[in-house]
Order: C-alpha cells, then structure tokens, then sequence
C-alpha cells in the first residue's frame, strides 16, 4: 500500500525461500568469551518463532547478528534472500526498511511525541503528503489501541504503552519481518496479555514474519509457532511449544519448567562456599 | 618498571585509537555535511538549542569580562597617562582573545555538555541504535545537524560576547571611571583593523566552533551507554574542549600574526 510513496530503492531482489531467516554455522564471540558455537537457526516465513534461554545467553545479541548491526566472526545470515554481513551500508538500510524492532524500552524518541514518533520513519524514508502521513499514522495507533494517545510524549507513557507506540512504529513502513526484543518483561498482567494478542494479531493480519526474543514461556507458548532454545552457546531444543514440552533434554526440561538448579546452575562459578568463608582474606 | 612500561604503552596505544577514530568521525561529518544544508530545518533547530540557549550566559559573561576589563584598562593605561586608549586596550582584547577564547569555554560548559549527554543518553536508551533500524542512520540525523548548528552559532555567540564586552568596558570606563567618551571610541576606530583583528578573530571562533561541537558530538556518540558512561563523556567534553581551544588559539595566534 505505502511502497508507491517509497523513495527509490536500490536494493537487487533474490528469489524468496521458505525461510525469511536462515543462520547457518554462526560463531560469535565477544573478547574471550564464547556467545555463539556453530548455531544454526530457521525463521519460516508467516510464522512467530520464539528464540528463548537464559538470561545472558545471547538471545539479545542474535538478534543484533540477524538485523546486522554486530557482524558474526564465522557462518552466515542470510536475510530475505541476502548474506547480510556482505551487504554495504547502503544494502543494509535498505533491507531494514523492510525490517520492525520493537526494543526491550521501546527505544522511543523522547523528544518527540506518540505521532511524530510513528511518523518518523514515514517522514525520513517516504516523500507521502503529510496528510496520509496523518491518516498511516492514526490507522497504526489505533491498531494498538492508542489513537487517543497521539499527543502524549513518551515519558507520559507507561511501560506497556510505550512498547504498544514502539510496535506502532515498527509496522509504520508495513515491513515484512517484525522482531521483538523482549516484549513482555516488566509488564503487568493486563499489558502482557495485550502485548501477546497484538504479536499474534500483527503476524496473522499483515501476513509478515516475527521473531521473538523472550525467556517468558507461558506468553511464548500461546503466541509462538515454533520455538529455538539456546544455551551456552548451543541451540538445545527445537520445535512446537507442546514439543518443546515434552522435550527431554535437561537444559530444555530445566527451562520450561523453571526449575533454579540443575544444568544450569543456580550459583555463579566460584570456589568453594566453606573455603571462602574460612579464608582470612577479605574477598 | 615493567608495569610502568606495559601501562604506558595501552596507554599510547588507547590514545592513538581515539584519536584515529575521531579524526574519522570528523571526517564523515565533513563529508556529510553538504547533503544535511539540504534540511535546513534540523538545523536551524540546533542553531536555538545550542546558540539561542546560550544568549543568556554568554551576554552575562561578556559584560563582566569587559566591566573588568575597563577597570583593569584604565587602572593600568593611568600609570603610563594614556587611560584614553582604554578603548583600544579592550576592543582589541575582546575582539582578537577574550570573545573568541571565552566564548568557547563558555559554549563547551553550556552548549557542549547538552550535546554530548544528550547525544549520549540516546545511545544509552537505545534511540540510536532504534533509528538504526529504522534505516536513518543516526550521524546524518542527530549528529551533523548538531555539528553545524554548533560551527554557526560559534562565531555568532562570540560576536555578540565582543558586542556586550565592550558595552561593559564603555561603561565602566566611561560612565563610572571618568573617560573621555570621544576619546574611547576614537582611539579604537584607527586602531581595531578589520583583516588582521576582526577576521583574525571570527577565524579563530569559526575554528573553534568546529573543534567544540566536534568533540562534543564525539563524545556522546561513543559514549559508554551508562549513567556513568555518559557522565564521563560529559566531563572529558568540557576538559578536552578547554585544552583544545586554548593550543588552537595559540596555534593561530603564532601562525596568524
């Protein structure tokens, strides 16, 4: 509908595949520390994929590797048909107008208000009249349920809203992937269940694709079609939510069971408790 | 002394990192910066923030320095009997140091510190990186257009620091100190040459405008996304600014005259 109003696009355009995301043999380390080993991932196209783990897993930083704003050290990633770690700067802009992250904060401007910041991708990347730019605007608020909203500014919102406005923006250029960092931690119980019906409802309703990062499994279990779990670097299970729960995996039976111990341990790596409490020194 | 060593050479290796890595970034800005005149507005809007904004310390500023200034002028021309060139003695230092120094310092404790904590919370509250997805990229939306909105209100602040200096410095040596009011701007109208002083002058604020609003955009760009991060880039934008002004301004004071 809004690609008319699109500015020109030099992006070359490949042959789609059944997966919008496919990772192949990605290694990623930050300094010393290992994040990624040879993980290989599929996004199919007009699904919800959960990528879920423990906190400090990466689950975050993968997501940075698909939209290319970290570069893998080895493997590919390719992304709607391009190797995004060959693209230009150019390449890479053009293949995130076609890209919606909603941040774990929302990532709102905050010197801008709930319009102006949906309107901002619209102003910056299409030469429509302010007019429909309105129009765009109003019909993206009012799908998640803030079109009275439009004056506030962002610190006028609360954590739910602010992320509701984010996903608002997100969709403002009709994009054909919609990631989510996060999007439902620290919210109440009202908010969340929002936030979970709107995921679903974007996905089926716009016919895009979705990636959710969460370490929620109860939300992603209602929302997602499929679900990754990574730990250590490693991804340890795969599947359905209902085959994820039947998984015998340890880590993956650990996780969906939200037990504190177990393959992932409850206490940090440290020396021994008695040793250390004996111990004249002072740490 | 072996600890010495090794800490002194990541010291002079950390150095030289950020010294490449700023001389790219002004690198890009340069080169950037024709395409974001095409958007006039950004800029205009940077000019109030970091220009307008500044009119009130900047004019409070000035007027004492040159209320000093006369004192000063007079109490020491008095003791060689030529009180009446007080009006050079404080145009030529206003015009040539006073304006164009103070005015930077001035600008990098006002101006620049919003720069770069404002620059530097949108890094830490992810408004950055959340452009980046957007495809905008963040140095041609927030940073260039700050960057020339510093270089232009510069020379502009440090016009009007001048204008009310010698404003202050009128009015202590004149009105309240007894000098001839004839005499106060006669003396300083042969006296103040356009080429070697007042140019002298806007190119020296023009320089440091530029390396000002550099440092700051600098800063805040790379800086760490914590409080404390872009605390720290705050205070290293006043410091740096300070001894960057004041080597430049040695620098083309030397190569200038």
């Amino acid at each position: 509908m809004f690609g008319l109003g699109r500015k020109k696009s030099h992006a070359v355009e490949a042959p789609k595949s059944e997966n919008i995301v496919e990772i192949r043999g990605l290694c990623y380390s930050r300094g010393s520390k290992r994040i990624f080993e040879d993980v290989d991932i599929d996004i199919r196209r007009g699904e919800v994929t959960a990528i879920m783990g423990p906190s400090g897993t990466g689950k975050t930083t993968l997501l940075r590797l698909v939209t290319g704003q970290l570069v893998p050290d080895r493997g590919t990633i390719i992304v709607d048909g391009k190797d995004i770690s060959k693209l230009s700067r150019k390449q890479l802009y053009e293949l995130r107008k076609n890209m919606g992250m909603l941040f774990q904060n929302g990532a709102l401007l905050t010197d801008y208000n709930v319009f102006e910041n949906v309107a901002f991708p619209l102003r910056e990347h299409t030469d429509l009249p302010e007019r429909l730019i309105r129009h765009i605007v109003l019909i993206k608020l009012h799908a998640v349920g803030l079109r009275g909203a439009w004056a506030l500014m962002p610190g006028e919102l609360s954590g739910g809203m602010a992320r509701r406005v984010a996903l608002a923006r997100a969709m403002a250029m009709d994009p054909s992937i919609l990631i989510y960092d996060e999007p439902f931690g620290g919210l109440d119980p009202i908010s969340m269940g929002v936030i979970v019906r709107l995921v679903r409802r974007m996905n089926d309703a716009l016919g895009i694709s979705s990636i959710v990062v969460s370490h929620d499994v109860d939300e992603i279990s209602a929302v997602a079609d499929r679900s990754y779990l990574i730990s250590d670097g490693h991804v340890v299970g795969y599947g359905t939510p209902s085959e994820l729960e039947h998984n015998r995996n340890e880590v993956v039976r650990q996780f969906m069971t939200g037990m504190a111990d177990g393959p992932v341990p409850f206490h940090y790596p440290g020396p021994d408790y008695s040793e250390q409490l004996l111990t004249r020194e002072a740490r | 002394m072996r600890y010495w060593v090794r800490d002194s050479w990541f010291q002079a290796r950390e150095f030289l990192q950020t010294f490449g890595a700023s001389q790219l970034f002004m690198l890009r800005l340069i080169m950037l910066t024709p395409r974001a005149l095409l958007r006039p507005g950004l800029i205009v809007q940077q000019v109030y923030a970091t220009g307008a904004m500044s009119l009130v310390i900047i004019m409070v500023c000035g007027l004492f320095v040159g209320m000093v200034l006369g004192i000063q002028g007079v109490d020491t021309l008095s003791r060689f009997g030529s009180e009446e060139a007080v009006g050079t003695f404080a145009g030529l230092s206003l015009i040539k140091e006073l304006g164009p120094v103070v005015t930077a310092l001035l600008f990098a404790g006002r101006a620049g510190t919003a720069l770069a904590s404002e620059i530097g919370l949108m890094r830490a509250t992810d408004q950055l990186s959340g452009m980046e997805m957007m495809a905008v990229d963040p140095i041609k939306r927030i940073v260039v257009p700050r960057f020339i909105g510093g270089v232009i209100s510069m020379p502009l602040l440090a016009s009007i620091f001048t204008a009310v200096g010698l404003f202050g410095a009128y009015t202590i040596a004149v009105v309240v100190m007894g000098v001839d009011k004839g005499e106060f701007w006669s003396q300083m109208q042969p006296n103040v040459d356009l080429v070697r002083d007042v140019l002298n002058g806007t190119l020296k604020s023009f320089v440091f405008g530029v390396a000002a609003s550099m440092l700051a955009v600098f800063e805040g760009y790379n800086a760490i996304p914590t409080a404390e991060g872009v605390g720290r880039a705050t205070t290293r934008t006043v410091v740096i600014t300070a001894i960057v002004v004041l080597v430049l301004d040695f620098m083309i004071t030397a190569f200038t005259l």
